[in-house]
């Protein structure tokens, strides 16, 4: 065998590793972000109705503010019998929960997390398809996930069900338009359908101060992407599909154990969609605001010493703050729970310990070029997860603070409020970048 | 590898169409013939024009099929006022018939394939490509197209007006 095609098979291997990496950080992520969204979702329900949420769940006592709550949940699901009743069509009954699940897990493919990283001559973009129709492609996709929700209704024979298909169908349909369209501005702006290089071209400042971000060219737009974007993620005030009061839970009443886990779990992660979505259209993505990739990249070492002095503060205050927390709760349960104040302070200080000993020990290095190069990538991959987690965290509170529209407010909204406004953002995007090129 | 992936993509294309057929159910039917239209969008992918790929699951899976299962949900048939299938002999002769034509096809395609097959330009099938193409060379049946278009959404207008 001769050397370049030894090379070349090497190369080859190498990109497919890589791409295995990149989906496997993204379905990592999903979840990732699933599981805090859940517990954002029942901890903030709880601080906006005035209760205390789930507070009992631990593992040896740690219980994370209800953190724990998520993993006796997945047991209890997984340990349920997945009941199927009869009468109902058993092929599409069992089909359903997997088919809008996995639309949505592959939605994520496209949304890049960072810019491309180039290590020893690869040019690595942080996207798992790197493709050209980016936007169109999650459009595309997520309007295939409806088929879940009809079958579902449909196929469990049940009149709730159905009443809940046919909901989300109507809806589904009738706000995918203004989602639509309210992004031809951003792709009018910025002159692609990219993902990648919109987030790039919002890098650049506006009048010299404002970020170009989406929302600051686009502010039209994004009220009614967002607002579409609720309506297609099924979240209140938009969630007729389910109306529980109305209909009792919509598509998914017939669904038991790890069948409705997936529904459940299909729900939450379209709402990390949506937000992964607002974020690298209208918030930058993983642009960190006035620091763009090769200004990072030069600054390294700087940026690395922020980032370790920023983690050693927090878990310094967090430490002080357990230990505070450990005296108050002595005695409060009289059981195992008592000692999470312990632990929890034992681990902010260990972490304090390992940012500072990291700290002295890259002190005075110089880095290479690959070693920047991957400093600037996980910065942006953690300013985009915070962009993200702050839009996942917004989802919830609108779903807490607002009630749910009438089935015909809906419809009234989006054909007649949405549709005609997006339009109108068209024309006017257009005429603002004809009068700005002249 | 790509013949591969087009065997397995193409197989799923005609059995989705045919489940589409066979079926009593309409909604199994439509369900059926979304499965068969996914399938065909993989193809198109695997051609390389991307535009078409995305517009065929958009518009086609994902939107018209949409009304269609909406449509079949709303008029909730019952399994007595499904139509009789067709008898014994003449569910033979269809068959037949169908199987002929297949194989018609597969000897028109096989006779007529080139042997050597001519390469897709640079930016083939890419939105701005097609795009440009739209707003140039094909200006005037893009907007005869358009025309017709809103010609016919007026019509259903007003017929949907005279029930209301």
């Amino acid at each position: 065998m001769n050397l370049e095609l030894l090379e070349g098979c090497t190369r080859e291997m190498a990109e497919n590793l890589i791409i295995i990496a990149k989906t496997l950080f993204v379905i990592a992520m999903a979840f990732g972000f699933l599981l805090v969204v859940i517990w954002f979702e029942r901890k903030g329900s709880a601080f906006i109705q005035d209760r205390v949420g789930p507070n009992r769940a631990a593992i040896l006592g740690v219980r994370l503010a209800g953190f724990i709550q998520n993993f006796a949940d997945v047991t209890k699901l997984i340990m349920k019998e997945m009941f199927i009743p009869g009468e109902v069509n058993r092929i599409y009954f069992i089909l359903a929960p997997f088919i809008g699940f996995t639309f949505i897990l592959t939605s994520f493919a496209v949304i890049p997390f960072a810019d491309n990283l180039r290590i020893g001559g690869f040019d690595i973009p942080m996207q798992v398809a790197d493709l050209n129709v980016g936007v169109l492609y999650i459009l595309a996709i997520t309007s295939l996930n409806v088929y879940g929700i009809v079958l579902a209704g449909w196929s469990s024979n049940n009149k709730f069900s159905l009443l809940g298909g046919l909901r989300s169908t109507a809806q589904m349909i009738s706000y995918e338009i203004p989602l639509g369209l309210s992004i031809v501005g951003i792709f009018m702006v910025f002159g692609s359908l990219h993902l990648n290089e919109i987030v790039r071209a919002q890098g650049e400042l506006l009048f010299g101060f404002l970020p170009r971000w989406g929302i600051f060219v686009q502010p039209l737009g994004f009220i009614i992407f967002i607002s579409a974007a609720y309506a297609e993620a099924n979240r209140t005030p938009f969630d007729i599909p389910e109306g529980e009061s109305e209909i009792v839970a919509g598509y998914h009443v017939e669904y038991s154990g790890m069948r409705f886990a997936l529904f459940y779990m299909g729900e939450y992660i379209a709402l990390v969609l949506s937000s992964a979505l607002v974020v690298t259209l209208f918030f930058g993505g993983w642009q960190i605001p006035y620091l763009d990739t090769s200004d990072l990249i030069r600054h390294a070492s700087v940026v690395l010493k922020v980032l370790l002095l920023g983690g050693a503060a927090m878990s310094l205050a967090a430490a002080i703050a357990f230990i505070g927390y450990a005296k108050r709760l002595k005695g409060t349960w009289g059981d195992i729970h008592d000692r999470e104040g312990h632990v929890l302070t034992t681990f902010a200080v260990l972490a304090l310990a390992v940012f500072l000993v990291v700290l002295f020990w890259l002190w005075n290095v110089e880095f290479p070029d690959w070693a920047a190069r991957t400093i600037a990538l996980i910065s942006q991959v953690g300013m985009f997860l915070i962009k993200v987690l702050f839009f996942g965290w917004l989802f919830i509170w609108v779903r807490w603070t607002l009630p749910r529209f009438r089935y015909d407010q809906l419809m009234g909204l989006g054909w007649k409020a949405l549709i005609p406004l997006s339009f109108i953002n068209i024309l006017i995007s257009g005429l603002v970048i004809l009068l700005v090129q002249r | 590898m790509e013949a591969v992936a087009f065997y397995i993509i193409a197989a799923i294309a005609v059995f989705g169409a045919l489940l589409m057929i066979t079926r009593r159910n309409p909604l199994a039917g439509a369900f059926s013939l979304v499965v068969s239209l996914i399938a065909l969008a993989g193809i198109y992918a695997m051609l390389r024009a991307e535009l078409i790929f995305i517009l065929q699951i958009l518009v086609y899976a994902g939107a018209i099929m949409v009304l269609v299962i909406f449509t079949i949900m709303l008029l909730n048939l019952r399994e007595e006022e499904l139509e009789e299938p067709p008898a014994g002999k003449i569910k033979t002769l269809i068959i037949l018939a169908a199987v002929a034509f297949g194989c018609y096809g597969i000897i028109k395609v096989l006779s007529g394939a080139p042997d050597e097959v001519p390469r897709v330009p640079e930016n083939f099938g890419s939105v701005e490509k097609v795009g440009e193409l739209m707003l140039t060379s094909y200006l005037y049946p893009f907007e005869i197209i358009s025309v017709v278009l809103l010609v016919a959404i007026v019509g259903v207008v007003l017929l949907a007006k005279k029930v209301i």
